[in-house]
């Protein structure tokens, strides 16, 4: 009917931002119905197709998913020849709209992820967020200490190879 | 969880390719500076040094702070900056997982809709 309409284009780009200093949040939107977008993400053998691809240098090595509320999950992937897990437990479960659950691998107190799903005329809009205990929680996720004790240690080589090659 | 994006660095060791910068690098080392005071020891003009800076700055190499009329250098990483490559990265993370599930849902919508008409038949 309306060609005009359908061939909108669709905005389809992952957002990422900081929204406090505990709170990391995700956004995307998919052409797809909720119900579907859910069942990708709480079935393993659909999950597993899509949550490690190849640029990410991991592979899933097990995925095991008991959805319901207070239902665990449990990740083993593979990472340059070494193995971890990511585990957890399922706080809320709502088909089609909302997941909530825990993320223990670090310990205890480990930030909750939320997953919501917004249908709007057949697409649906997702939102992840990632709620850490604390500031100092979320940026140690993020990698900001390791970052920067990272570039820090390349500084010192560096500075190292300098004055060497200055010929003090 | 997350792996090494070269671009960061990659600005890092195009800063560190002048001889100039690597000498401010080194001088920042030793202590802080002003830019007139490292316009004055590598005999330059205040606003070839401000340049030379500012591309260091931008590499993450070095921050600078403005206190009243003098812009103070020191070595080191620009933490907000820091954090928004972090951020950066895990975004990308994600956008490469949500291509892959684009490919997982329009193949679960295709196979829905083979299942309706067989259905309906």
């Amino acid at each position: 009917m309306d060609a005009g309409r359908k061939s909108e284009p669709v905005n389809e780009s992952t957002t990422a931002e900081r929204k406090s200093g505990r709170e990391l949040v995700i956004r995307r939107s998919f052409n797809a119905p909720a119900r579907i977008v859910f069942e990708a993400w709480t079935r393993p053998e659909l999950f597993t197709r899509w949550w490690a691809p190849k640029s990410t240098g991991m592979s899933i090595l097990s995925c095991e998913m008991d959805v319901r509320v207070g239902g665990k999950y449990r990740l083993v992937f593979g990472h340059g020849g070494s193995e971890s897990a990511f585990y957890g437990t399922y706080l809320e479960v709502t088909p089609a709209s909302r997941l909530v659950w825990t993320n223990e691998e670090g310990g205890d107190n480990g930030p909750v992820t939320t997953l919501v799903l917004e249908e709007k005329g057949g697409r649906t809009l997702l939102t992840l967020s990632e709620l850490h205990p604390s500031k100092e929680s979320l940026d140690e996720n993020l990698g900001v200490v390791e970052g920067l004790r990272e570039t820090f240690g390349q500084l010192d080589e560096l500075l190292v190879d300098l004055g060497a090659s200055v010929g003090r | 969880m997350v792996q090494y994006t070269p671009s960061h660095f990659d600005a890092s060791f195009a800063a560190l390719s002048d001889v100039t910068r690597r000498g401010v690098l080194e001088q920042l080392a030793r202590a802080d500076a002003s830019i007139s005071d490292l316009a004055e020891k590598f005999q330059m003009t205040l606003t070839g040094m401000k340049k030379h800076v500012g591309v260091l700055e931008m590499a993450g190499l070095v921050t600078t702070e403005k206190v009243g009329r003098v812009r103070t250098c020191k070595l080191g990483v620009c933490r907000l900056e820091e954090e928004a490559a972090w951020i950066e990265r895990y975004r990308q993370l994600w956008d490469a997982r949500f291509s892959e599930l684009d490919k997982v849902l329009e193949e679960m919508k295709r196979k829905e809709k083979a299942h309706g008409r067989r259905k309906k038949k």
